[in-house]
């Protein structure tokens, strides 16, 4: 297991090279100079040149690059443009909406998602799985934006119950800023939920056709205690992998849903800095959401070889 | 398919739906009940009526003519943005599966990497050196369906390469390049074209997203994203202009789900 993970781990390491690269290449070397896009129209060519030299992009691009990642490696993601703090210090500032956002949203996934999939694997090609299944399809059809704009036309136009959007801020209390959060964590982890509804379903249904479950079965255990103990537990290696692989796509997520409720996120800090042409902030967040999925895509293939040591072998 | 009638139901239901969709979205180049961009300031954002059966926009603009037309938008991004991801993903399955060594684990690294990178991630990073617009969508989806349609070729490739039909043709003498591409290639379209299927209502979904972001398509070009970025603002006076839109997608992204669902039954039986 050690050698395995040791070998996952240097695999981690050239994949977060390539991430790396890839948030350079896009920002340096396509066609466009940086320089230029901050400055904008207005600049003039002796500032867009004084800039160019104080962002050290009159170096040879290999040199940038290696400068850029070493920085990064220490932590340093540049100095924003627009708000002229560390990149990482906003990246950090943000995190308290984001993070929770979607984690609430991974917690509604697991928790609507896991017990519907149970449940309609256990009535299959009865009524309730195909209720079930219905329900999944519409959740994966829906638009997470839209399922927001919906909740916000129900929950607040209509009925008046919470507002339509905004972050009170964890200073007004956990439960306030909870609130805050509850409806877009919902609308993000709608389409998630619908996903991992199928995938336990379908994980379940092929544990349940298993000759140990048959086994169980036959020497007369109670259903529930068939269900729980010997196919749920079997079931939960795929279904573990599906809602980890979902956790990242989270994160993503997270960015169109802090637009339409207004959080103050790091999608929100994102899209702000494309407007601003602050190339550092926009550069920084994709390399830490990037590497963040990276990281758990690999964590969850480790969880997964753990859970199952017949992976490792192959 | 005898053996599958729910299959069999959800096939056609999808196809009945996706050729729904193509055929609003064709009869959208030719015909709309008004024109998608002719503004009206004395008819702003009216319910659904006889004269406008979707209601209008904050310019009075027609909403069913801009659902008619963002159709459009949708299935062409769908397409291309497919196609991008197929294309560029099923060649580097093909290279990283059939060379195998050092090459295969560069090119998985590397699809690694990329799978870190959402639509909407790599959306952003274009856009801060790009105009947003359709193109940079279309990209961006793209981009991420690289690693899914990757790994599938590569997989199975891998199995391929040792099967019987494949070592025959080998050992008659046959080119690496006629290898791929006349005995593997065809033998993997079943399962990439049920990928393609499958990731085309994703694209359509990204799409709308991106649009509503602003770094997709751009006013006053109708796109279903935008139309419910647009309504946001007039969500208490005009409800049903956030409505029409999202529901376009929701029953393009429905069918197109059922139809993926159906075509993996009938053509994937071992992933049903």
């Amino acid at each position: 297991m050690r050698r395995y993970a040791a070998r996952r781990a240097a695999a981690l390491v050239a994949t977060l090279f390539f991430v790396s690269a890839l948030v350079f290449v896009v920002v340096r070397i396509l066609p466009g100079d940086p320089a230029a896009l901050i400055m904008g129209t207005e600049g003039s060519r002796e500032a867009s040149d004084r800039l160019r030299e104080s962002m050290g992009l009159n170096r040879p691009l290999p040199v940038q690059y290696v400068e850029w990642l070493a920085r990064a490696l220490r932590g340093d993601l540049g100095r924003s443009i627009q708000y002229d703090l560390p990149v990482g210090e906003l990246i950090a500032s943000r995190l308290p909406v984001t993070l929770p956002l979607a984690l609430m949203a991974a917690a509604f996934m697991v928790v609507a998602a896991v017990p519907l999939g149970l449940y309609a694997a256990t009535r299959h090609r009865r009524a309730g799985d195909y209720a079930t299944m219905i329900l999944s399809q519409i959740g994966i059809s829906v638009p997470q934006f839209w399922a927001g704009l919906l909740l916000i036309l129900l929950f607040s136009v209509t009925l008046g119950w919470v507002r339509s959007g905004g972050f009170e801020g964890w200073s007004s209390g956990v439960g306030a800023a909870l609130r805050s959060l509850l409806l877009p964590a919902i609308a993000l982890g709608l389409f998630q939920a619908a996903v991992l509804v199928r995938a336990t379903r379908s994980a379940v249904l092929d544990v349940l056709r298993e000759d140990y479950v048959r086994t169980a079965r036959a020497k007369g255990l109670s259903e529930l205690r068939v269900v729980g103990r010997h196919t749920l537990r079997n079931a939960l290696i795929p279904i573990i992998t599906v809602a980890g692989i979902q956790l990242g796509q989270l994160l993503a997520g997270a960015i169109v849903l802090e637009s339409v409720f207004a959080l103050p996120g790091l999608g929100r800090l994102a899209l702000g800095a494309i407007t601003a042409r602050d190339l550092p902030v926009v550069q920084g967040v994709a390399l830490f959401i990037a590497s963040t999925i990276v990281v758990i895509n690999f964590a969850v293939d480790l969880v997964y070889t753990v859970l199952d040591p017949r992976i490792r072998y192959e | 398919m005898r053996r599958r009638p729910l299959a069999h139901a959800t096939f056609t239901l999808g196809a009945a739906i996706t050729l729904a969709l193509v055929a609003v979205a064709g009869l959208s180049l030719l015909y709309t009940p008004a024109d998608p961009l002719t503004m009206s300031i004395t008819g702003r954002l009216q319910g659904p009526s006889g004269g406008h059966p979707f209601g209008t926009d904050q310019f009075g603009r027609d909403i069913l003519s801009r659902v008619m037309a963002g159709a459009v938008t949708s299935i062409a991004v769908g397409v291309i943005a497919v196609g991008i991801g197929a294309g560029l993903g099923v060649l580097l399955g093909l290279l990283s599966g059939y060379v195998g060594g050092w090459l295969d684990e560069t090119l998985m690294r590397l699809v690694d990497a990329v799978q870190g990178f959402p639509a909407i991630l790599s959306a952003l990073l274009f856009t801060a050196v790009f105009a947003p617009g359709t193109g940079v969508s279309m990209v961006a989806i793209g981009i991420a369906f690289v690693p899914v349609f990757a790994r599938l070729t590569r997989g199975s490739v891998l199995e391929l390469r040792e099967r019987e039909f494949v070592v025959a043709a080998r050992a008659l003498g046959a080119r690496d390049r006629r290898l791929l591409l006349r005995h593997i290639l065809p033998n993997t379209l079943a399962p990439l074209v049920v990928q393609a299927t499958t990731s085309f209502p994703v694209a359509i979904l990204a799409e709308a997203a991106l649009a509503y972001l602003g770094l997709g398509t751009q006013p006053p070009h109708p796109s279903w994203g935008l139309m419910l970025k647009e309504a946001q603002n007039f969500l208490g006076m005009n409800p049903w202009f956030a409505v029409f839109p999202g529901g376009a997608i929701a029953t393009a992204v429905l069918g197109l789900n059922l139809l993926g669902d159906g075509l993996r039954d009938l053509l994937d039986p071992k992933t049903a």
